[in-house]
């Protein structure tokens, strides 16, 4: 729906990917995909033949055979071939998903790196720009079309995202980027993305957090290089600045949050 | 060593077909070996708060774990309605967390675990197995009896204040900590983990023990019914994998409550590490719930064929796998938090897919030129072939951590294990029931309404869990109370409500079913299916001490080869043809046609 191209992938209801690594992701399930539906489709057509074909006719009793050694053989030896095709594909597209340029880097490949530092609490999100000094932050309904803080990226670039957790486990979901990962308490983890397509895509917390779990929305929004400067521009001159925890970036701060074990919001009525 | 067990009366009164082993075999050491099978002690109320009878514990637990069952599923009703409205009103957010942590404890730990190897294998392994009792018949009885208490500890949750856990059934660390979940429901939580999981142990034990060594004579390992080698299995990973889960219960109630920090980054303590304690116990206990119901299917599916199971020992030996590989695979849980060795475990998940399909051919082979009848148990064989056929498909796509991070905590991976687990413990479940009812009752469960009860369970299952699939791939996580109506997700989920109401309608057939049963009794018989494994060769309802005699036992099938002795199995590498002469001196019986 998103995107033109990649025709020979049928999509089976994911999406095909706003990111090369998302791209990656998709081809992968769509292949694994063809693959079940024709093993799966076999098996399933198999049984419902042997429903049908040996339907109770008579009271006699059948043949009673069974164990049949290089049948048994078979039957072992396929699924191991098929499953290890399957590995190889995983872990050629796992690398590629999971390939990073070194953390801190400002360049890859003669492209420019922009490093988010995401920090999920109960129930928001933070998002800073270290190397341009701004950053966003906001609950989960608060934000641009209410749908929760606005995380701008450019297109282009290799965007670096350095994720961890204020509090509980978070979980950093973007449908249309085929990816998520936890926001750990303690841990930081880091990955890659390189956005090809512009646009606003929905993100959500998916990890059960807490009371306002359903609440916890985000959106990346993917504008061109030039765009991303004057966003990057025109936040700094309203005054916007990073985010330490518990400071506003702007007047108004993500309620209800603080270095203190977060008090939950008060049960809606 | 002494037990408190009769030993089994192998020595008929009458008729030629009984043996009579020299000494009992290895059931000799009984020291009251020659008294009355006559069964003592109260009646009513007080036989079933008292009795040691597996027979008995057997019935009370399936009839516990059924009402908690319901139980579940009335949450799941509440769940299923709340989301069919994208602003779900129904419930307030924190009763929707207790409602899906409660439906998910309450169906995996006390449900599906205990149905199974609580319910059906206390009753059906010492009958298949030819034993009087249990190894350890009060450890029997205190299983259930732990299993009662932590079932009602784990309910009570929802009477104290700031109500049930709300973390999920996984618990996952800081979320259950006391700051985030301060309320004694999640205490409540892990103290029901701690008894029912000691249950579960008590269990394992015992099924292990009664399978090792009260196997009537002549039933060598490769002869034990294919249900009770999935048992034995099961019982070894409930060995391996509760205790583990104990472990960390303890470890996070110290958390909670004795200011240690295991789970907590502030005192240095390190959160995933409930994860990998929690999946270690946690992947072993998928198939702790799954391998029992693999063995009812194989029960069922040859026993309605007429034939026998395709291949018994490429079947032994493709659980046995099963077993070793889910010891290695929970971090396959835990793709998405980037701290785990991705290849390996993803190698080990896909690996698992071999020996399910090795079970899955067997299947199909058993089927295999046979003469299948469809009544209510093969029924809901065949829709636990469909349904996980389903959910194991889909399973393997998870096995890639690639497509897992792009439906990790979706609704794509609640479906898949809905499909695996209500596939297995509920249609599979339930075929089972229906299939030992009249063993354990005497008396038949009516069949058209067994199949109109298949029928709903079997529409509403697709209907509920296809949408889910579809909602989950365009992006809705699991455990959210509401979401946006611009998201665009709410006719797949009112669809998927509508199926849940459905199945709810199945089992108020079901009910009606039981009650029919209790109302106008229909004789079983013994043997009403022309079951073929030891259990059918004695009464239904079984006596006392199960047998009073026991038909020469020459292979799994020995119900079968009883009644039927021209079509004894074609081939058993060597245990059935020619016959095994290294059997301790035994009298072979003048099988002359089908008794019983």
């Amino acid at each position: 729906m998103l995107l033109t191209g990649c025709n020979a992938y049928p999509s089976y209801g994911a999406s095909k990917g706003v990111t090369s690594q998302g791209q990656d992701t998709f081809k992968l399930w769509s292949g694994m995909m063809t693959t079940g539906i024709i093993i799966g489709g076999a098996v399933g057509l198999v049984i419902l033949y042997a429903i049908f074909r040996y339907r109770r006719r008579s009271d006699a009793i059948p043949r009673q055979f069974n164990e049949n050694f290089w049948l048994e053989i078979l039957y072992t030896g396929i699924p191991i071939v098929i499953v290890g095709v399957l590995f190889y594909f995983t872990v050629l597209t796992e690398n590629n998903v999971d390939a990073t340029v070194p953390v801190g880097a400002t360049t890859s490949a003669g492209k420019p790196v922009v490093d988010v530092n995401v920090t999920a609490f109960q129930w928001g999100w933070i998002f800073n720009y270290p190397h341009q000094g701004i950053g966003v932050a906001g609950e989960g309904l608060a934000g641009p079309g209410n749908h929760g803080p606005q995380m701008v990226v450019p297109t282009g670039s290799t965007i670096q995202i350095t994720l961890t957790s204020n509090d509980v486990i978070h979980g950093f979901y973007l449908r249309d980027f085929n990816f998520s990962r936890y926001a750990l308490p303690g841990v930081t983890n880091y990955f890659d993305f390189n956005v090809t397509h512009t646009g606003t895509y929905n993100g959500q917390c998916t990890q059960i957090c807490g009371l306002y779990h359903s609440e916890m929305l985000f959106t990346v929004k993917a504008v061109t290089p030039a765009q991303f400067q004057a966003w990057v521009s025109s936040e700094k001159a309203k005054g916007v600045h990073l985010i330490r925890f518990g400071t506003p970036s702007t007047s108004k701060a993500p309620a209800g949050t603080s270095n203190q074990p977060s008090i939950p919001n008060p049960p809606k009525a | 060593m002494t037990t408190t067990i009769d030993p089994p009366e192998l020595v008929g009164a009458d008729g030629p077909e009984e043996i009579q082993p020299e000494g009992g075999a290895d059931h000799g050491h009984g020291h009251d070996a020659h008294h009355e099978h006559a069964e003592h002690g109260p009646s009513g109320i007080l036989k079933w708060l008292t009795s040691t009878d597996h027979k008995v514990i057997g019935k009370s637990y399936m009839i516990t774990s059924l009402v908690l069952f319901f139980i579940a599923g009335i949450m799941a009703l509440v769940i299923r309605t709340q989301l069919a409205d994208p602003n779900g009103s129904l419930v307030s957010f924190q009763t929707y967390n207790e409602l899906f942590t409660m439906h998910g404890s309450l169906m995996l730990y006390l449900f599906a675990g205990p149905f199974a190897f609580g319910g059906l294998a206390n009753y059906v392994v010492p009958l298949q197995v030819g034993a009087p009792d249990m190894a350890y018949p009060r450890l029997n009885a205190l299983s259930y009896w732990l299993y009662l208490s932590g079932s009602c500890v784990m309910m009570a949750g929802f009477l104290v204040a700031g109500g049930a856990a709300s973390y999920g059934w996984v618990a996952y660390a800081p979320l259950s900590d006391a700051i985030n979940s301060p309320g004694a429901g999640a205490d409540l939580w892990l103290m029901a983990l701690g008894l029912t999981g000691f249950s579960a142990i008590f269990t394992g034990v015992n099924l292990i023990a009664t399978i090792f060594y009260l196997r009537a004579p002549g039933m060598t390992m490769f002869r034990v019914p294919i249900f009770s080698w999935e048992m034995l299995v099961t019982g070894v990973l409930i060995l391996i994998a509760f205790p583990v889960l104990f472990a960390a219960v303890v470890l996070l109630f110290c958390d909670r409550h004795f200011g240690t920090h295991i789970f907590t980054v502030q005192g240095g303590g390190v959160p995933v590490l409930w994860q990998n304690l929690f999946w270690f116990f946690g992947h072993p206990e998928v198939y702790i719930l799954a391998l029992p119901y693999f063995g009812i299917v194989a029960e069922i599916i040859p026993t309605f064929s007429r034939k026998p199971l395709f291949g018994y020992k490429g079947m032994v030996f493709a659980t046995m796998a099963i077993a070793a590989l889910s010891t290695g695979v929970w971090a396959h849980h835990m793709f998405t938090t980037g701290v785990v060795l991705l290849p390996f475990f993803s190698l080990l998940s896909y690996l698992i897919a071999v020996p399910t399909g090795i079970k899955f051919f067997n299947w199909i082979g058993s089927m295999w030129g046979g003469q299948l009848s469809f009544q209510t148990p093969m029924l809901f064989c065949i829709g636990f072939l469909l349904a996980f056929l389903m959910g194991g498909v889909t399973g393997v796509l998870l096995a890639s951590p690639p497509v897992d991070f792009m439906t990790h905590d979706t609704y794509f991976v609640v479906a898949h294990f809905h499909q695996v687990l209500m596939g297995t413990a509920v249609f599979a479940g339930f075929a089972g029931f229906y299939f030992w009812y009249p063993k354990m009752f005497g008396r038949m469960l009516n069949d058209k309404l067994g199949k109109l009860h298949f029928w709903l369970l079997f529409i509403g299952f697709w209907v509920t869990f296809m949408p889910q699939y579809i909602v989950g791939l365009d992006g809705m996580p699991r455990r959210i109370a509401s979401y946006l109506a611009s998201n665009g997700w709410t006719s797949l989920n009112v669809i998927s409500t509508v199926g849940a109401w459905i199945i709810a309608s199945s089992f108020l057939v079901f009910l009606v079913n039981l009650v029919h049963s209790y109302m106008k009794p229909v004789a079983a018989g013994d043997n009403p299916w022309d079951g073929q494994s030891l259990e059918w060769f004695t009464s239904s309802p079984p006596p006392h001490h199960n047998y009073t005699h026991l038909p020469p036992i020459r292979s799994e099938r020995a119900a079968w080869d009883y009644n039927h002795p021209e079509h004894r199995s074609e081939h058993k590498f060597g245990t059935m043809v020619p016959p095994d002469h290294s059997e301790p001196a035994m009298a072979e019986a003048t099988t002359s046609g089908g008794a019983s």
